[in-house]
Order: C-alpha cells, then sequence, then structure tokens
C-alpha cells in the first residue's frame, strides 16, 4: 500500500486545490491521518474510491472526536518602565518583568473515517474533517453519498456530538429519542437533574387540584378539619 | 358537588409529542392508504429491544425505519471517564453472546496503541476461546433463524445444548459463562490447565456430529428452503459500499475474512477456507454459517493440538499506572458477527480521550431497508433473524 505521502500527492495531483495535511501519530501504530479539507471532502471521497491503486471501496468507521477550547498560558518575560525609588529620589526604571499571558485556542469538533479496501485488501487509510468551531459553524459534507455504511455512524455522530452532516439523505438522531436536546458524548455536557422529564397529563391534573385547594380553603373547612391535605 | 367537564388533556397532551399524530401515509398509486406496523420493541422476534416502522401494501414491505436506542447507555462516554483496564469488563455486555470475541478485539487495540506483545501461549488461548465463541454465536443465531421460521424449539434447543458444553468450559476457565472478562492487554488473566484442554477437545471432538446432525436436520428441509431462497437478496456491490461485513457479506459472494486479511494474532499459522455465498440470500447466509462452524472446528482442532508451553501473560506488560502515550489507534478483529473495531485516542492520560466501539451489529443494520422492500411482512422477521445482530451492541 501507498504510504500517507504518496496518498496525499495522489490526492493533490487528482483534486486541484485539496491542501491535504498529514497528522503525524505518535503511537507505535504508525496509522497516521489526513486533514481535509471540507469543501473538497466529497472529490476526495470520490477518488479514494474510485482510483484503481487505492480503491477504497469499505468505509469502515465514522466517529466524532470533541476537542475543547483549549486556554494556553504563557510566561513572556516583557521590558517595562516602572516607577522606583531610589535614594528617595522617584525614578522611572527600564526592568524586565515576568508577565502571564492567556489566550484561548478554540476547539472544534471532527470526524474521522477509517477506509480500507476490499478489492485490494489493504488499509487503513484514516481521513479527518474539522469544523470551525463547536458552537456554530458544525456543518461538514456528509460521506454517506459515497460510501452507503456511513449512513447510521453519521447519524450517531449528529445525535451524540452534533456535527451536521449535510447532504445527509436522512439525518435524525439515531440512539438519543427526538425530544432529547443536548449532544451527550460532548465533553463539556452535563447531566441533567432528571432525564425522565417531559410535560406529561399529569401536570394538569396537579394543576386543577391546586385549584380546587385554594377554594376549600377558602371556606376554611380544611384548615379547621386539622389541615389534611 | 358539581362535577367539572374533563377537558380533553390526555389527547391534547399527547398530540403536542411529536410524531403521534402523523398524516397516515399515502398509497403510492394515490388510491388509499398505506397500513403502519410498528413491529417491537417488545416482538419476540427482534432479538431484545428493537423496532421498525413498517409501512405496507397488502402483504407488501413499502417502508422500513429501524428505530433504535432502546438500550442506549452511551457505553463510549462510560470509557472516557474509566481506566483503559476498568473497560475490559464492560465490552463483555456488548455482544453478550461473544463476549470473548469483544475481550480480544478490545485487548487488541490497546496492544496496537502501546506496542506490547503477547505470548505464544495466550494467542492459542485466544483463538481457541474465539473460534469457540464463534461456533456457539453461529450454532445460536441459525437456531433463531429458524424458531422465527417457526419451528418451534427443536433447532434451537439441540444448538444451545451444544451451547451450553462451550459455556461451561468457559465458566470452568473463566468464572463466568457469559460475562468472561478474561483477556488481558499482554495475554490472558490465567492459565489453562492440562485437564481445561482435555474438556476442550472432547467438546471439539463432539462439534461436527453436532453440526453433521443439524445440517442433517436443516439443510435439505423443503420448508427452509421454501422460504429462504431467493428471498433477502444482498448484491455485493451494495454489501460493500454499504460496509457490510462478517458472514452476511461472505454470503454476497464477497472474499473478505478480516483473520485472511490482517492476520491479526496467530491467524497466518492456521490452515482453513473462507465460505462464500454465490446469491446473497437468507439461505446462503445460513450456510456459511454451516460451514464457517465446520472450519473453526478445525482451527480449534489444530490450535489445542499445537499449544505450547510457557507464560499466558508478558511479564513486562504493565498494569499499574497503564498510562499509554499520546496517539490513537484502529484495532479490529473478525467477530462472529462481522468486523469488530475499537478506536482508542490516547492524550497520555490513565483514560482513553476517545474510546470507539465499531459495531458490525448496528452497520449490518444499514441495507435492512433494502432487503425487506418489496418483500412480504413475515420474511421481514426471517431477513432480519438472518442478520444475526445483538442489541448490546446495536446501541450501545
Amino acid at each position: 500500500m501507498k504510504t500517507v505521502e504518496e496518498i496525499k500527492a495522489a490526492i493533490e495531483a487528482a483534486v486541484p486545490g485539496a491542501g491535504v495535511e498529514i497528522l503525524p501519530n505518535a503511537s507505535p501504530s504508525a496509522q497516521h491521518s489526513l486533514l481535509v479539507n471540507p469543501a473538497h471532502a466529497i472529490a476526495i471521497a470520490k477518488f479514494l474510491r474510485d482510483d484503481a491503486e487505492l480503491a477504497l471501496d469499505f468505509l469502515s468507521n465514522v466517529t466524532g472526536v470533541d476537542w475543547l477550547d483549549k486556554e494556553i498560558v504563557e510566561k513572556v518575560k516583557v521590558p517595562r518602565q516602572v516607577s522606583k525609588t531610589v535614594d528617595g529620589v522617584e525614578q522611572i526604571v527600564e526592568e524586565t518583568v515576568e508577565e502571564t499571558r492567556k489566550h484561548v485556542e478554540p476547539g472544534y469538533l471532527e470526524a474521522v473515517y477509517h477506509l480500507f479496501s476490499m478489492k485490494k485488501k489493504h488499509g487503513p487509510v484514516v481521513i479527518r474533517m474539522r469544523t470551525a468551531n463547536r458552537t456554530d459553524k458544525v456543518e461538514l459534507p456528509s460521506l454517506t453519498p459515497v460510501w452507503r455504511s456511513g449512513e447510521f455512524q453519521e447519524r450517531e455522530v449528529f445525535d451524540l456530538y452534533g456535527i451536521v452532516f449535510t447532504g445527509h439523505p436522512d439525518l435524525r438522531r439515531l440512539l438519543m429519542w427526538p425530544e432529547f436536546k443536548d449532544h451527550p458524548m460532548r465533553k463539556d455536557y452535563v447531566e441533567p437533574d432528571d432525564f425522565e422529564y417531559e410535560p406529561t397529563a399529569h401536570d394538569k391534573v396537579l394543576e386543577r387540584a391546586k385549584a380546587h385547594k385554594d377554594r376549600e380553603q377558602g371556606t376554611g373547612n380544611r384548615e379547621q378539619a386539622g389541615g389534611t391535605r | 358537588m358539581k362535577t367539572e367537564t374533563t377537558p380533553g388533556y390526555a389527547v391534547e397532551q399527547a398530540t403536542q409529542v411529536e410524531g403521534w399524530n402523523r398524516p397516515p401515509v399515502v398509497h403510492p398509486d394515490g388510491e388509499g392508504e398505506l397500513l403502519e406496523v410498528s413491529m417491537g420493541p417488545h416482538h419476540p422476534s427482534t432479538h431484545g429491544v428493537f423496532r421498525m416502522d413498517v409501512a405496507l401494501d397488502g402483504e407488501r414491505v413499502v417502508k422500513l425505519k429501524p428505530v433504535f436506542g432502546y438500550l442506549h447507555r452511551n457505553h463510549e462516554q462510560i470509557a472516557e471517564s474509566a481506566s483503559y483496564l476498568a473497560m475490559m469488563p464492560y465490552t463483555d455486555r456488548l455482544d453478550y453472546f461473544c463476549s470473548l470475541s469483544n475481550n480480544w478485539a478490545y485487548a487488541l487495540a490497546v496492544e496496537k496503541l502501546v506496542g506490547q506483545a503477547v505470548p505464544e501461549r495466550a494467542e492459542y488461548i485466544r483463538v481457541i476461546l474465539a473460534e469457540f465463541t464463534r461456533v456457539q454465536n453461529h450454532a445460536s443465531a441459525i437456531g433463531f433463524l429458524i424458531q422465527e421460521m417457526g419451528a418451534s424449539g427443536t433447532p434451537l434447543m439441540y444448538a444451545f445444548r451444544e451451547r451450553e458444553k462451550i459455556l461451561d468450559l468457559f465458566e470452568s476457565l473463566t468464572g463466568s459463562r457469559m460475562m468472561c472478562n478474561y483477556m488481558r492487554f499482554g495475554g490472558c488473566r490465567v492459565d489453562v490447565t492440562a485437564a481445561w484442554l482435555e474438556a476442550a477437545r472432547k467438546v471439539a471432538a463432539g462439534l461436527p456430529q453436532f453440526v453433521d446432525e443439524f445440517e442433517a436436520l436443516l439443510t435439505g428441509n423443503e420448508i427452509l428452503m421454501a422460504r429462504c431462497q431467493g428471498v433477502g437478496v444482498l448484491k455485493p456491490e451494495l454489501a460493500v459500499n454499504a460496509g457490510i461485513t462478517g458472514p452476511m457479506l461472505r454470503a454476497s459472494g464477497v472474499n473478505y475474512d478480516i483473520r485472511k486479511v490482517d492476520h491479526y494474532g496467530i491467524y497466518d499459522r492456521f490452515k482453513f477456507r473462507v465460505p462464500l455465498g454465490d446469491h446473497g440470500d437468507i439461505y446462503d447466509r445460513y450456510m456459511v454459517r454451516v460451514l464457517e462452524m465446520r472450519e473453526s472446528i478445525g482451527i480449534l482442532n489444530q490450535a489445542l493440538k499445537e499449544i505450547p508451553a510457557g507464560p499466558v501473560m508478558d511479564p513486562k506488560a504493565k498494569i499499574r499506572g497503564f498510562k499509554p502515550k499520546p496517539g490513537e489507534v484502529y484495532g479490529r478483529i473478525e467477530a462472529p458477527k462481522g468486523e469488530l473495531g475499537f478506536y482508542l485516542i490516547s492524550t497520555g492520560g490513565a483514560e482513553p480521550y476517545r474510546y470507539r466501539v465499531r459495531p458490525p451489529s448496528l452497520i449490518n443494520l444499514t441495507v435492512l431497508e433494502d432487503l425487506c422492500l418489496g418483500q412480504n411482512v413475515a420474511d421481514v422477521i426471517l431477513i432480519f433473524g438472518s442478520v444475526d445482530i445483538v442489541l448490546g451492541e446495536v446501541d450501545r
């Protein structure tokens, strides 16, 4: 099988302006991945599937990964003018002061695809796509039109991570129920206190019962009878 | 006391829930309505809690949408807050028919992540256990399939009789019939004894007779042939594109067995063939499973004969303070139901940052609608049974 560098070169030759980046994997498995620009993802996927030498006809695994916003704290030495009292006289002195600076590296959601070839019996080739952020720009192109096996798996990623796959034929929640609001596999997900809560007919009954109770309390009968409810 | 008129709150509330009062599905010809049937989740043939929203035109299936999630417990989320080793018993609960295969897939992925070697004897034990698992899974899958066809009891009980013998072996080795929790990163938890190996040889020697008996009962059976042949045909092109794996893929004639492709473990040492189907119908899926049982028995006999002495756990394997270096891995095996894979990302901590199970049962259901369209509603049960799923793995 071709190495990742060769696959990168092949993609860039076939899809102009594809802009593929190699993400090295430090573990002994050495399964390096290719970061793909979402704008060219469909063209790249079709090339990978139909290329005679690669023939990656089998999309085995689709999954999402959530990378949170990273707060990076750096200590920087900054020259600064400080007023100091030297020998009773106030002077302005130049000093290097150590200062901590914080900046936030924005997080993103990532979709990871593991491709194999059933024809050539090789693999895996790992391709990744990243969303612009974690909140509102979470669209990625769906690869289900290229490989049907993404159908349920992309639905699962949409359900649990909230990546919206544009072009998916039937993008609904897969495992959680349709009324569920959040995405439970996100790293900052907070469990609700009551999973089962939903408005039921019972609430209306309680409301009506409360109205009855107030009316009867107005007569004072119930209070005198020992306040039983 | 004056009674108030009861407002229709129950109806009012119910209609607010999405999907309760959908407009009826109109017949494609524009005449009349289709009958919508919700098959499951409590239907006995759904192998657990699984629902299919089916639209019927008379007896014919026009639409079928599977509904998942009744057994969802967010297995992957649990893994991200537990240590690597602590997830081993949880993997038993994925496909609870084949807990030892699940153990192996997970152990294999973690071993690939850290570059851990496995001693020879442990590799042999893994092969023996995985092949026993395959035999009992295929036997009971066929048993359930025939049960759903209406052959009440007999074939299923034949399969379960054999399955119990194998589960007894598992129990005497691991302490549990189904939730085995046996494999570790770098080997196996306990060594097999000479007495256990002798018992395993005895069970393996009895298996060909069981398969013969099973086949004499079923393979040439007229009803089975009438119900299964030409029903639920899966074309090889669709099977490959939809990521179908395992016996279902091979019944469509695609030669892809991960034991042969990846040679994980020590599978390159064993002589076995990969049975392939020709038509891709239910009958071929049944037949491929029977033939795979025979090949598994062959592997078992070789492994039980050749198993060497030695340790079952790599003495250098790290157990306490197990923290893989940052990196990621996708490890997969040929589980009885298809390709079972684990995708792990480590960021250097004691817990995986990302832990993903590639469930063969879920992905093999991708084509369920394609197989069922145009078939009779009674055949839906058979087609579904021939996919061979376990809901613990589908919903995770």
